[in-house]
């Protein structure tokens, strides 16, 4: 019996006087969630506002998960930051020759031209994942679902990750392939410092994808396995989101090793 | 992603329940548990192991720096190479696996979801994989010892090329990759602890709990952890590009054509040390305040609550603990004044080091006006509470002079900048920890008390002792005694005349150190006799205000496991908040605790 | 204020209370002679910062602990602009007064280079030991190379023989400075980071490899001086000590005609 619509024990008494000596508007973490027809309160007499926090149904999981992964996030970016950071230093700095000459032996390793098709590959699986996400809370087929008319919501999405697994795989596929070329043309990565960062800023970017594939995966078996439509929803909400920052860190980073060597 | 909403961490492995001798099955259910409380055990656990062997480690210095003669027994006479080893493990141990987790991870875990009346953290899995990735960090690290070569001689700070080329010396090959290692295992963890305990805070407040109701001591965790999520994956990146130069062949952080012990290094590029200083204290300065902030905060809430007193300015402090954030991302530069920092840019990390200066005396101002005049009960928390200030003072007002550039020029990398932080960070952040262990015990022992006897001999000894042994470093540093001499005997003549002459303060600060350490032992007597003994205190005892000590919130009501329904379990009342701490009467004799339901009368409410 | 000498050696011997006797001597907070020409300014600023420290210190213990004689509780007066914000502002204005101070000192050291009549040495350093050059009498120093470098065969900074400038260089293991005339130094470093300092002349910066830091002063009073590395750089750091030997200018000329005069290369 899925939770989503009809969340255990409606309205309970609640202890004398509590929400209303709350002044302030802010109500704890539980700040007043849309009223919102996905997760629970449509029309079936419960508003979900009237509990007190932790008691506010799958709303307040899903973002839990978002606001994590923001932080999360967040601190990856920094990662990245000082990467690119480095990456600047080292392209304005030389050093003095025997001769007491100031060499700036800097020399940009050219993007193998595949990496524009990963790129569109990429944004194509981004927007896959944006469907698969949308159709999570889809009303139509959460309807179907409580009624229990099978699981159109993790038919349809399962379609979409899929989707979206199979276009990460081929931007892998196609990162492969860049370094294949590159080595093919013996740009190795201690080839020189441009090279350096080459390699590093797309290997760093492709453990991450690699996350995301797995989280991908694990999303799939949670479609088919899980009965609680809300873990479904927070799973896949948070792994497409996951995968909407790669895609935008890759669209960063792609811009910088082709533009600004 | 997360447990169901109720499931307070029951054990994640089922295979271990499985054996179910009494004993081990609990252990093992304690131990695999994602239950907050235990995992806050468990970063106590690791803080407690570091903090033993980097004491032990310190004596061995001290010893040594006193007497170079003397010999370690089955190990024989101390090199160099042993000492700098020593000391690069004793700065990381204490620093890493010391300060930033018992605080911060350890009392955070314990306390904070109960002071925010929540009954869970966001993440309890991935705040499990956070204590375990820490607990490897630090069996790596330790590992370094066991190695040929032994451990890194570099340093805390890891500057390269020292520690890029196992040329460098003894304990840069192996012994320095199992230290890169374990502190990018250190970084991993504590971004995830970090990222779990920013959501909790953002999302599981209990009703009312709002950010202006904080107490002070989620600030000090809430920023801490901000600086942790921000500063930690900088060292991360910054590791990962000194292995590159290690093992593959980059030079990111080594210059053209270096020549070290007669080899040339193949390294092509053209890289800069300097750019591993700026990456390493663009981390570690933060570092440095993540291991502060929640002692602040915790020191402020302690005063406040035995002053009966609403701690003074209390939006300011607020305020302040923020901006010590805020500027702490912005004050690296005052490690590097004289390490070949443009001249310009260091009048300007002398300015923000200054800036920073402010908030800080701020907080001084408010915790004085607190206390002031305010017949405090001296509790045993109340003293290390009042004991972190006085030491933070001490410490602290050395700062703004190394942040003096020209001031710096002669300080730097002398004792004087060993005792500087060693008052602040080192005593005032172990008495932090000492006033958290203190203040909380009768929570985290299920209402057994410390001796306030013992207790408060072993704040008196400790506290005397703190400055005993560190305020004489700042003699011996402006008598310019360098960092990291191995010894202070057998050098050249002119050399000999100037350090000898801090000799007499060696042997002090040696014997303050010996004793200083010695002391512990009190506590852990303390320990050890309390956990034996079954006298339970009352609830709520120190009379406090916050959240934590609101009846079933620490210690959980019955969920599934004492056979309640998964309905039954979601139906039990949930706290709730109704005003700020810290309400007491002016003669202090009444309090009004944040989880009392306001009396009827709507007059009697401050704020 | 107290005097700035060094510990005389009757301050040695018995542990413990000694270094507390000398903590309350005159010569409290132990710094050496200065012998530099910015030493004294530099001395001043340090031991006005001290000593103001020392007096908050003081008096902060004394408000915190000694207010807990009081046996009378008060009902705080809650001005928090008395209480807090007027000594904030008092702390703030005596934290931008010893910036200033000390800002105008750094600038004036720091943010120009030497005087171009300025005594031209380069620094080198290595672990673990420091070598000293002098341009010689073309006043233009020899190209160096790091292959070369080899104390053994008697050729610490590695000069390239190839370079003419560099035949009449002039490499020594101690420094040798005239008093009274400015110096300046280029430091280098050929494996790892060292730390220059030389505490009597109240100076410190650091050799990184892969540049030259240059740094300058001007010693004044003549004698023996002791150079440290106060940089960790291996297992040697603690005895990688050099001799600094200020002579009066009319023996340093002597010393430096007669080193040229040595030198074949
Ligand atoms: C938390 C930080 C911390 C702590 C506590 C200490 C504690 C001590 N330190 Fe350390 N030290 C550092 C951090 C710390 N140090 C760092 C970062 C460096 C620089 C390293 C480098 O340069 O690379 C350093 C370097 C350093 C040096 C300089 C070496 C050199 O450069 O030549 C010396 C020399 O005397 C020294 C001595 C001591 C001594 C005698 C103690 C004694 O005080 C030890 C006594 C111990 C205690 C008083 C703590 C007891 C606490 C508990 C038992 C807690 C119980 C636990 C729970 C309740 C959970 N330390
Ligand atoms: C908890 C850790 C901690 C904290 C809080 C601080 C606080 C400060 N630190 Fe410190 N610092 C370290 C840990 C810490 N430091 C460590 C570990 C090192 C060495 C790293 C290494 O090289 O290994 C270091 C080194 C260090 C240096 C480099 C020294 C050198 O290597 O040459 C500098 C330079 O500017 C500096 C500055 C400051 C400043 C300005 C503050 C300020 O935040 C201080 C603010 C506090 C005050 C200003 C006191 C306020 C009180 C009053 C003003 C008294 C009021 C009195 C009355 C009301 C009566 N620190
Ligand atoms: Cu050279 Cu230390
Ligand atoms: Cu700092």
């Amino acid at each position: 019996m899925p939770t989503i619509l009809t969340p255990p024990g409606i309205r309970k008494p609640r202890r004398p006087g509590a929400p209303d000596h709350i002044g302030e508007g802010d109500h704890g973490s539980g700040r007043r969630p849309p009223t919102d027809k996905r997760t629970g309160g449509n029309g079936d007499g419960d508003n979900w506002s009237d509990r007190p926090p932790g008691r506010r149904g799958p709303r307040e999981r899903l973002s839990r998960a978002r606001i994590g992964l923001f932080f999360a996030l967040g601190g990856d970016l920094m990662f990245f930051v000082a990467l690119v950071s480095v990456f600047f230093v080292a392209k304005t700095s030389g050093h003095f020759d025997a001769y007491s000459r100031y060499i700036n032996d800097w020399l940009p390793t050219s993007i193998p031209t595949i990496l524009w098709l990963n790129t569109a590959v990429l944004l194509v699986s981004s927007v896959a994942a944006e469907n698969a996400r949308r159709s999570m809370f889809r009303e139509q087929d959460l309807m179907d679902e409580w009624i229990g008319l099978g699981r159109p919501i993790s038919r349809r999405a399962a379609v979409w990750l899929a989707s979206t697994l199979a276009l990460g795989g081929l931007f892998l596929a196609g990162q492969w392939i860049a370094w294949d070329q590159l080595s093919a043309q013996h740009v190795f990565f201690n080839s020189n410092a441009s090279s350096h960062f080459f390699y590093l800023i797309t290997i760093a970017h492709a453990i991450h994808l690699f996350l995301g594939i797995g989280a991908l995966v694990a999303a799939l078996i949670i479609l088919a396995r899980s009965r609680q439509l809300a873990s479904r929803q927070v799973f896949v909400d948070a792994t497409v989101w996951y995968w909407h920052a790669m895609g935008l860190l890759w669209i960063f980073l792609f811009v910088l090793l082709e533009f600004c060597q | 992603m997360t447990a169901p909403s109720q499931n307070l961490g029951a054990p994640s492995s089922r295979g271990l329940i499985a054996l179910r001798w009494v004993r081990i099955g609990k252990i093992a259910r304690a131990i695999f548990s994602t239950h907050h409380r235990n995992i806050g055990f468990g970063y106590l656990l690791v803080s407690t192991i570091a903090v033993i062997l980097g004491t032990l480690l310190s004596w061995l210095m001290r010893v040594h720096l006193s007497w170079p003669a003397w010999q370690l027994p089955l190990h024989g006479p101390i090199l160099p190479e042993d000492y700098l080893a020593l000391v690069t493990m004793h700065g990381t141990l204490m620093l890493f696996f010391v300060l930033t987790v018992a605080p911060q991870a350890g009392f955070g875990n314990l306390i904070l979801p109960a002071q925010i009346g929540a009954r869970r953290v966001a993440f309890p899995r991935m705040n499990a994989l956070g204590l375990w990735i820490t607990a490897a960090g630090l069996a790596v690290l330790l590992a370094a010892f066991f190695v040929p070569g032994g451990s890194p001689i570099t340093g805390w700070t890891a500057y390269p090329p020292l520690s890029a080329s196992a040329l460098a010396g003894p304990g840069e090959g192996l012994g320095q990759d199992l230290w890169l290692a374990s502190i990018a295992l250190f970084c991993i963890g504590g971004t995830i602890s970090a990222v779990n305990m920013l959501t909790t805070i953002v999302k599981l407040r209990c009703e009312g709990m709002t950010w202006q109701r904080l107490p002070l001591t989620i600030w000090g965790w809430f920023t801490a952890a901000l600086l942790g999520v921000m500063a930690f994956s900088v060292l991360l990146a910054a590791i990962l590009l000194l292995f590159c130069d290690r093992h593959l062949g980059s030079s990111f952080f080594i210059p053209r054509g270096d020549f070290i012990n007669s080899t040339l290094l193949p390294h092509r590029g053209s890289g800069s040390p300097l750019l591993w200083l700026h990456l390493f204290w663009f981390f570690g300065h933060p570092e440095v305040y993540i291991a502060i902030l929640p002692g602040m905060g915790l020191t402020s809430m302690v005063i406040g609550n035995f002053a009966h007193r609403r701690v003074f300015a209390y939006r300011l402090m607020i305020a302040t603990t923020l901006l010590i954030g805020l500027l702490g991302l912005l004050v690296w530069g005052h490690h590097m004044f004289v390490a070949g920092l443009n001249p310009f840019a260091g009048t300007a990390f002398a300015a923000a080091s200054m800036a920073i200066a402010i908030p800080a005396t701020a907080k001084v101002l408010s915790w004085l006006a607190t206390v002031w005049r305010s017949r405090p009960s001296l509790t045993t928390p109340m003293l290390f509470a009042l004991g972190f200030v006085s030491l933070f003072v001490a410490g602290g007002l050395t700062g703004p002079i190394l942040a003096q550039p020209i001031l710096d020029e002669y300080l730097h990398n002398t004792f004087f900048v060993v005792g500087h932080f060693h008052l602040i960070m080192a005593m005032a952040g172990i008495f932090g920890v000492y006033c958290a262990t203190y203040y909380w015990f009768p929570l985290l022992a299920g209402g057994r008390m410390l001796s306030e006897r013992l207790g408060k001999w072993h704040f008196w000894l400790t506290f005397v002792l703190a400055y005993t042994t560190f305020l004489p470093m700042y003699f011996s540093g402006l008598a310019g005694e360098p960092r990291h001499y191995a010894q202070l005997t057998g050098l050249t003549a002119p050399a000999q005349a100037l350090l000898g002459a801090t000799i007499a303060i060696q042997y002090h600060i040696t014997a303050g150190a010996i004793l200083l350490g010695a002391t512990q032992l009190l506590f852990f007597a303390n320990l050890i006799l309390t956990l034996r003994s079954p006298r339970r205190a009352e609830p709520n005892l120190w009379r406090a205000t916050t959240m934590e000590w609101a009846p079933h919130i620490f210690d959980q009501p019955p969920t599934q496991s004492a056979g309640l329904t998964t309905q039954e379990t979601n139906d039990l009342p949930l706290p709730a908040t109704f005003r700020g701490p810290c309400h007491y009467s002016e003669d202090g004799a009444s309090f009004l605790p944040q989880w009392e339901p306001p009396p009827p009368s709507p007059a009697s409410q401050p704020e | 204020m107290p005097s700035t000498q060094a510990i005389p050696a009757a301050l040695h011997g018995v542990p413990g209370e000694h270094s507390l006797l000398a903590g309350v001597g005159l010569r409290f907070w132990h710094l050496p002679v200065d012998a530099a020409l910015h030493g004294h300014a530099l001395d001043a600023q340090l031991l006005l910062n001290l000593w103001i420290a020392l007096a908050l210190f003081a008096l902060l213990n004394l408000l915190l602990f000694g207010a807990l004689a009081f046996k009378r509780r008060v009902h705080r007066p809650i001005h928090q602009l008395t209480l807090e914000y007027l000594p904030l502002a008092a702390f703030t204005a005596l934290f931008i007064f010893l910036s200033v101070r000390a800002h105008t000192l750094w600038a004036a050291q720091r943010y120009t280079g030497a005087a171009p009549d300025a005594l031209q040495v380069e620094v080198t350093g290595m672990q673990f030991a420091w070598y000293f050059r002098y341009p010689g009498a073309d006043e233009t120093f020899g190209r160096v190379r790091n292959t070369l470098v080899s104390p053994a065969e008697g050729n610490p900074v590695g000069i390239d023989p190839a370079d003419p400038n560099g035949k009449d260089d002039i490499v020594r293991g101690q420094l040798v400075l005239p008093a009274g005339r400015e110096v300046d130094l280029a430091l280098r470093a050929v494996d790892v980071i060292h730390g220059f300092a030389i505490p009597e002349m109240r100076l410190k910066q650091n050799a990184v490899p892969g540049q030259t830091q240059h740094i300058h002063f001007t010693p004044q009073t003549p004698g023996d001086y002791a150079i440290l590395c106060t940089q960790v750089c291996g297992l040697g750091h603690y005895r990688m000590q050099a001799l600094l030997h200020v002579l009066p200018a009319a023996q340093f000329d002597a010393w430096l005609r007669k080193q040229e005069s040595q030198v074949q290369r």
